[in-house]
């Protein structure tokens, strides 16, 4: 039997507009690669998790699988249809299948609005009901399944007179009362207090169960998507990087990334302190992701093949510089020419020296790759080599990871193919 | 033994009109000694965040404010804005949680520092501003190459990071932090909080550390107050809070986490909403939302008690005996909760 749905290679990027002169010059703005070539599937009563930091892509995805956004690149089969690509009014007919929700509850209802008018909008928009009467109870039977009962209180409220809590059930009781069959949720409690968020992921559950709903979690938290989820996608830089059933994720997390996330999370035992052992930086640009595995300029894991480049180069000096004492900094800079020139994503770097200093340059990248020969970026470094006005450093060919099979996961990371080890090795034999 | 170098003593602060005030911090004390973290916890709504802005002064002007808040031995609370204000910065830090709103994008990160250091220290020399600008920059983990950058060729995590730096150039006694990293993603925070445990060891710096998560409070603080409709319900060593929770909503709010480590069977709420702060319930403030709720806790506001080990709580359970009138031990009858009422 096909799955609900079934989302193949696919890709949303947003292109930038660029400045007036960059068109003028006739120069490419680029785009934003929110999603980079995404595989899964749903299946009928299940509850997959993506979670991922911001810039991760989880949000576009969800956006993209309900054509709020459009996709640019795959294929997105629901119940063995296609359906990216469908156009605003085909879309909307399917919208009543698919339901999404929003983190603000807040944001999420017309202010104007009675909570009532609110939950029964969505009969009027599809056009499944029109008498005012027969809206209103069904709205009323929606507000009692979400707990918000008796309705008849709750009817002729406005939004802000609910809390944070009974906004995000009205919310809930609006994406139920066509009868969907999936429901994306995106960051549902992540704006709640503490004390509330259980019981509206116990609400979700509920419903799932009465209603014999799918739903995908989206959210950077993955405490609560243990709780909700039965598979659990994790997301970086527009990849799913693994996925897999949640125990997998949990107690057997392959992929650095995930290790990653996991070790981060604060835990409420004042025994542990805050972790040191992190990724360092941040996540970066989505215009120009890094070249191999997006991960590796952050992985301490990192080899070889991971796909090192001119833009490591100049993280790698950055770090150094930030260790040193202000003073060397100043003296050490002045050997080099504009590092900006590294900012173009190149297998072959050249590092620019300041007039007359190729050779003091070379030196103190020698003296660094002699101090850390172990570290991931100078495991990455073949060969350095002066030349005219800079030091070239070349690096292994990268590779781009693959999805692999790996116990019930699927995981894209060097680490867990043997093509790409054998690669490694015969890198370092050379 | 030493004194604290903050002293928070009956501090009150109501916004509003005479006639219906938000009772937003309503007698609140606590310490906080150098080179010490103290969490502040609480949900939204309890006042942890005027507390914060009442320790620095900053209150809007509608803002009526009474007690005591000794910094050095100096009380701030009355004393002259100009006054305050030349403080802040030197003795007192402060760090929010939105970087984006406090930076000035017309200006680069070496102007905000010059600007800062020029205005606070104007003896120092240019070099020397220069050097401590970059170190402090390199302390949180920002390379010195982008010291002339603008604010917005950071992102948000570098932004946080850039005005913690500000902050810590002057190197001020005590830093108050307003949800300083809710915003951030969870490896950046953990990357953030990890600095500011360094900064207590390295410079004796005293961190007022305040936030809804109570993960971060275990992890990175030494002592723990938890906030309840303006009252600081429970004070004590992060071991002992998350140990043995003194007071029924510190317990019940430790239970409502949700984290790795807890299982399905362990899912939890704490049913009802906080009150409102115009008019909140009489006695202890949390009586119609606590489990073990007795006849007294409406009638008589709770005495604060200081239990073994310096815990500090305000809970009828823990007595005083004498001050319970007969009966009062009684649980509390009244109706069930209806969802309805539920946050």
């Amino acid at each position: 039997m096909s799955s609900l749905l079934e989302v193949r290679g696919l890709r949303t990027h947003y292109s930038l507009r660029g400045s007036f002169l960059d068109r003028l010059r006739g120069r490419e703005a680029g785009s934003v690669k929110a999603v980079d070539g995404v595989d899964f599937s749903l299946e009928r009563g299940e509850v997959l998790g993506l979670v991922g930091e911001s810039g991760s892509g989880k949000t576009t995805l969800g956006r993209t699988l309900l054509g709020l956004v459009d996709a640019s690149e795959g294929s997105i089969r629901f119940e063995g249809s296609e359906i990216a690509g469908l156009g605003d009014k085909r879309f909307r007919d399917l919208r009543r299948r698919l339901q999404i929700v929003f983190q603000d509850p807040h944001a999420s209802l017309n202010p104007a609005m009675t909570i009532g008018a609110s939950v029964g909008d969505p009969l009027r928009f599809h056009g499944v009901a029109s008498d005012p009467d027969e809206i209103d109870r069904h709205a009323a039977e929606a507000l009692e399944r979400v707990g918000l009962a008796p309705a008849a209180q709750f009817m002729n409220k406005h939004p802000g007179d609910l809390s944070g809590g009974q906004k995000q059930r009205a919310v809930l009781a609006r994406a139920i009362i066509l009868d969907p069959d999936v429901l994306i949720a995106d960051e549902p409690v992540s704006m709640l207090d503490m004390s509330v968020r259980a019981k509206i992921l116990e609400l979700m559950l509920e419903l799932k169960q009465e209603l014999d709903l799918t739903y995908i979690y989206i959210t950077h938290d993955l405490a609560t998507a243990r709780f909700l989820c039965d598979r659990i996608a994790i997301m970086y830089l527009g990849k799913i990087v693994e996925i897999g059933p949640k125990a997998e994720i949990f107690d057997n997390p392959r992929h650095p990334y995930t290790q990653a996330l996991l070790r981060a999370i604060p835990e409420p035992d004042p025994a542990r302190t805050v972790p040191r052992d992190l990724p360092p930086g941040e996540v970066p640009d989505a215009v120009e992701p890094p070249l191999g595995c997006p991960f590796h300029p952050r992985c301490a894991k990192a080899f070889e093949v991971c796909g090192w480049e001119s833009r490591d180069v100049r993280t790698m000096l950055e770090a150094h510089w930030t260790r040193l004492p202000e003073p060397e900094y100043e003296r050490e800079r002045e050997l080099f020419g504009d590092l900006y020139e590294l900012d173009r994503p190149v297998g072959e770097a050249v590092v620019p020296a300041a007039d007359g200093r190729v050779d003091e340059v070379a030196a103190l990248l020698g003296r660094l790759r002699a101090e850390s020969p172990d570290d991931p970026f100078w495991r990455g470094v073949a060969e350095l080599r002066t030349r005219d006005g800079g030091v070239a450093v070349r690096f292994h060919e990268g590779l781009v990871p693959r999805e692999l099979a790996a116990g019930e996961a699927r995981v894209q990371c060097h680490l867990y193919d043997e093509d790409a080890l054998r690669a490694a090795e015969a890198a370092r034999a050379s | 033994m030493n004194e604290p170098l903050l002293s928070v003593r009956g501090l009150r602060v109501w916004y509003g009109t005479e006639g219906r005030p938000v009772r937003a911090v309503d007698g609140v004390d606590f310490d906080i000694s150098a080179g010490e973290t103290l969490g502040l916890v609480g949900e939204s709504g309890c006042g942890k965040s005027t507390l914060g802005r009442g320790v620095l002064g900053l209150l809007p002007e509608s803002a009526a404010v009474e007690g005591q808040v000794r910094h050095r031995g100096r009380d701030l609370v009355g004393i002259e804005p100009r006054e305050l204000q030349g403080m802040r910065g030197p003795e007192l830090g402060l760090i929010f949680q939105e970087p984006m709103t406090r930076l000035d994008p017309l200006l680069s990160i070496e102007d905000h520092f010059l600007e800062t250091l020029r205005s606070h220290e104007p003896e120092l020399e240019k070099d020397e501003m220069r050097r401590r600008s970059i170190e402090a920059l390199a302390g949180m983990g920002i390379p010195p190459t982008r010291f002339g950058q603008y604010p917005h060729e950071f992102s948000g995590g570098m932004r946080q990071r850039i005005m913690i730096a500000l902050a810590l150039v002057l190197r001020p006694s005590l830093i108050v932090a307003d949800e300083p990293t809710t915003a951030l993603d969870v490896i950046v925070e953990a990357q953030i909080l990890g600095i500011l445990a360094d900064l207590r060891r390295n410079f004796d710096t005293a961190l007022l550390l305040i936030t809804h998560n109570l993960g971060i409070v275990a992890e990175a603080c030494d002592r723990v107050a938890v906030m309840y409709a303006g009252r600081i319900v429970e004070e004590g060593t992060a071991g002992q809070v998350f140990a043995e929770p003194a007071h029924p909503y510190t317990r019940e709010l430790l239970r409502s986490i949700i984290s790795l480590s807890t299982s399905w069977r362990g899912l939890h709420y704490i049913p009802g909403a906080p009150p409102d702060l115009i008019d909140p319930p009489s006695g202890c403030r949390f009586h119609p939302r606590c489990p073990n709720a007795m006849r007294v806790c409406p009638e008589r506001d709770p005495v604060p008690l200081e239990l073994q080990g310096g815990q500090r709580v305000e809970c009828w359970l823990h007595g005083p005996e004498e001050d319970i009138p007969a009966g009062g031990k009684e649980p509390l009858e009244r109706e069930e909760i209806a969802l309805a009422e539920e946050a």
